[in-house]
């Protein structure tokens, strides 16, 4: 059993507005030295795969396919064995 | 001419666009369930508004997996008529059969008010029964209507025509204050480059009779009509 902790986040360049809001009320709160903050996605998936490279192949697609739209964001993932308890 | 109204699990705006077909056109028009494989013989397909699996990953993006959307996609690619509105646009996005994507709105607010939208071109099934530049009120309803596409996309719906409506304001100036939503070059609706499939985020369905405040929407449902009709002689 593997796990794959996936990222997606708003591609470079998109305007990400629910990041804006967060970097000004932070701004706010006085973290002045907030630059930029982007707002994504984290999903963890368990799933069955014979190998490692099996399970990065078979995550990757999930990403294209569904998780990520690749016309506004980016994805990221890693990969760890899953050894049975709750691991994130 | 004989309509399809596509129901997803969500979809909130079905019964109001069968309304519109039914009784405010008076043509024959069916509820098409999204495991569906079999458009019943339609002549025109309606994706209407709501939030298709709860808006869950991103709006549109399960939707567009549903079983019906093989169909959509086959009926589409053939010429069929398409029409795509607010989260019917959206799933045609994630669907890949218009071009960008959407964001949320740059206000981060769910903006459900009147906007008014210029007609961009008349050279399509969806707004034969327009004028260019007339203006249209109709309302909007969404969260995620901010539509984005990269400047070499933009430029293709440009040249291209497909580029249908641009929010305005009532004098059909199209500026930053009348944009509801941040959408790039202030687009509210465009068309794929075969002009057979038509995304717009503003409701047509609900400013389609005088005594909900606007019945501009019908002629876009009018305009489709006499396009089929047209097609059948």
């Amino acid at each position: 059993m593997w796990q794959a902790r996936i990222y997606v986040t708003p591609k470079k360049g998109i305007l990400d507005p629910q990041g804006s809001a967060v970097s000004k009320a932070l701004g706010s709160l006085g973290f002045q030295q907030v630059s930029e903050v982007r707002v994504g996605k984290y999903l963890v998936v368990k799933l069955e795969a014979p190998g490692r490279e099996e399970a990065e192949r078979a995550v990757d697609q999930m990403c294209r396919r569904l998780l990520a739209n690749p016309v506004i964001e980016d994805y990221t993932f890693e990969i760890a064995e899953f050894l049975g308890r709750v691991n994130h | 001419m004989k309509f399809g109204v596509v129901v997803f699990p969500g979809s909130n705006c079905d019964a109001d666009c069968h309304y519109v077909v039914g009784d405010v056109l008076g043509q024959p028009v069916e509820y098409i369930w999204h495991e569906s494989q079999d458009l019943a013989g339609v002549d025109s397909l309606i994706l209407p508004g709501g939030f298709s699996y709860g808006d869950y990953l991103r709006t549109g993006a399960i939707a567009r997996f549903s079983p019906v959307m093989r169909a959509v996609e086959t009926f589409a690619r053939r010429g069929g008529l398409v029409l795509g509105i607010c989260n019917g646009f959206q799933i045609l996005l994630e669907a890949g059969l218009l071009p960008g994507a959407m964001r949320r709105n740059e206000s981060l607010h769910f903006q459900c008010q009147d906007t008014h939208i210029r007609v961009e071109s008349v050279a399509t099934p969806f707004s034969s029964r327009t004028r260019v530049g007339q203006v249209l009120k109709i309302p909007i309803a969404h969260s995620d209507g901010n539509y984005y596409a990269d400047e070499g996309t933009l430029r293709e719906l440009e040249e291209g025509g497909q580029i249908l409506f641009r929010y305005c304001d009532s004098q059909g100036r199209v500026t930053a204050a009348a944009n509801p939503n941040g959408s790039v070059d202030s687009i509210a609706g465009i068309t794929n480059r075969q002009g057979n499939v038509l995304g717009m985020m503003p409701h047509p369905e609900r400013a389609a009779e005088a005594q909900l405040g606007s019945e501009d929407g019908r002629l876009i449902f009018e305009s489709i009509l006499a396009y089929l009709a047209g097609k059948s002689v």
